[in-house]
């Protein structure tokens, strides 16, 4: 398993380090030739704009849309899950890969940043997922910071983690995953066992 | 909903969100855009950049709130703005005008000469400077959820920043391989928490993002500071003291970005045209330095 996490800007580091704790084999993407071989890859949180900027400069936006084209796990959180929905009201690069429409800083600005419990469809400790967990509706730790929102989603996408309040926090169509919380920064590493357990057989 | 605000979580990683960035100062919000559409992941909200308050001299304070507020309604990325060191209302205000970060910077005259900011009584993240570990962790202790060099502001000399960066990580690489029994002498010896310096020992880095700052040039400078071991740069006069910032700007992030890859530095830094004026630190005045102000 060869697992990339795009290193251009943000909290890619911590990605890094749990997808190797996990047990895959994980390198940065910075440049398209990081794609050769690659089975997996996640867009991290950061600064959507920034990100966006250096993925179009560095010739980052094929790459990335042929790598999900052929059916290979993408997951983006926070900045990473703006970059791979469709951005309502802002004009900055994204790949609109996933059927969701999403507003950035919704929740407000860093002051409003917070701490929530997801309710999630997760299988509830952690361990090796597997496909037969699912439908167990279990607590995760969710951190938001300046968090985007989801507006809408489409019928072909399944949600896998809400706010107590009923909106969507976490989310999968196919081989792409969407949170706009950060699991990289807590001990809970469901989601990236999850993740890692998307790749097709 | 229970959510919950302001804690060190939310306060801590948000600055590992701003890591692999640019920080730029800006003093308008033409000057905020600029700095945005170059790619930083985030601006410094000021009156008047570490040159221009070098060079005017006086006494330096918090902006004035409603240039604040014009920048943040200028961008979308996170702002951030100073405050004098231990002028904790300053931080107040700053807070209530919904700044993403402070900056209890030694660039503004210090309010306090021995206390900082108890910045654990807000709900805003801060953002502090240091020249070794000790200083970086007394920051830490006092709730700074992020920290960078102090380097020399408004030089164009990066000297301070490369000796404070080696100073913080060249400690903390002792420190890792110390026996325990010497950590709470050296936590004396360092002026330091010494649940802090167990953590740090334990680790083997800080418990928060660590960026440099001040005296960053060029491209080169901030490739310099990635390598030598930083999070992220944050680069104040440098930019738009000099001849074509838009340029600069960009290519200070592109090189933040790639910094092991001295094909691409190259490549982004031709063409730049002037870079601001520098001023060796050899050559200012122990009185004008910035650096000794906090402790």
């Amino acid at each position: 398993m060869e697992a990339g996490v795009l290193a251009l800007q943000g909290g890619f580091r911590e990605h890094v380090t749990i997808l190797r704790r996990l047990g895959a084999n994980c390198r940065e993407v910075k440049l398209p030739n990081d794609f050769d071989g690659l089975d997996c890859l996640v867009v991290p949180g950061g600064e959507s704009t920034t990100i966006g900027k250096l993925a179009v400069e560095y010739g980052l936006i094929e790459p990335i849309v042929d790598f999900a084209g052929q059916n290979r796990p993408v997951w983006g959180t926070c900045a990473g899950a703006i970059f791979l929905s469709k951005l309502r009201g802002f004009n900055q690069p994204v790949l609109r890969l996933i059927d969701i429409e999403i507003k950035r800083n919704a929740f407000g600005r860093q002051v409003d940043s917070f701490e929530a419990e997801v309710m999630t469809t997760l299988p509830r400790t952690s361990g090796t997922w597997s496909s037969s967990g699912g439908g167990d509706t279990g607590v995760f730790p969710g951190v938001f910071i300046r968090a985007p929102r989801v507006v809408e989603a489409g019928p072909s996408v399944d949600v896998l983690g809400r706010l107590s309040t009923g909106e969507i926090v976490a989310a999968r169509q196919k081989n792409l995953l969407v949170t706009v919380f950060h699991p990289e920064l807590t001990d809970d590493h469901r989601f990236h066992e999850y993740f890692l357990g998307m790749m097709p057989d | 909903m229970d959510k919950n605000k302001g804690t060190i979580t939310v306060k801590r990683g948000f600055a590992e969100m701003l890591k692999g960035g640019v920080i730029m100062d800006v003093v308008t919000p033409d000057q905020a855009v600029i700095a945005e559409k170059s790619g930083a992941c985030a601006v410094m909200a000021l009156e008047r950049v570490p040159a221009d308050i070098r060079a005017d001299g006086g006494v330096a304070r918090m902006s004035d709130p409603g240039m604040i507020k014009e920048i943040i309604q200028s961008v979308t990325i996170p702002v951030m703005a100073k405050c004098r060191i231990g002028h904790f209302v300053e931080a107040q205000v700053l807070q209530s005008l919904g700044v993403d970060y402070v900056d209890e910077s030694e660039v503004l005259t210090p309010a306090d000469e021995e206390h900082h900011v108890d910045k654990h009584q807000f709900t805003v993240p801060f953002v502090c400077g240091c020249r070794n570990l000790g200083e970086a962790l007394r920051r830490v202790g006092e709730g700074a959820a992020m920290i960078r060099t102090k380097g020399e502001a408004g030089t164009g000399d990066v000297v301070e920043a490369v000796r404070h960066a080696r100073s913080v990580l060249g400690e903390i690489r002792r420190l890792r391989d110390m026996p325990s029994e010497e950590l709470m002498s050296y936590s004396k010896e360092i002026r330091a928490p010494y649940d802090l310096v167990v953590s740090v020992h334990e680790t083997g880095c800080l418990p928060v993002v660590n960026f440099a700052a001040g005296g960053l040039a060029t491209p080169a400078d901030a490739a310099l500071m990635m390598q030598i071991g930083v999070d992220g740069v944050f680069v104040g006069s440098g930019i738009f003291k000099s001849g074509d910032p838009a340029s600069r700007a960009k290519a200070i992030v592109e090189a933040t970005t790639h910094y092991n890859n001295p094909e691409i530095v190259a490549k982004v830094s031709e063409g730049l045209g002037e870079p601001m004026v520098g001023r060796q630190v050899k050559d200012i005045p122990v009185a004008e330095l910035m650096a000794d102000r906090g402790w």
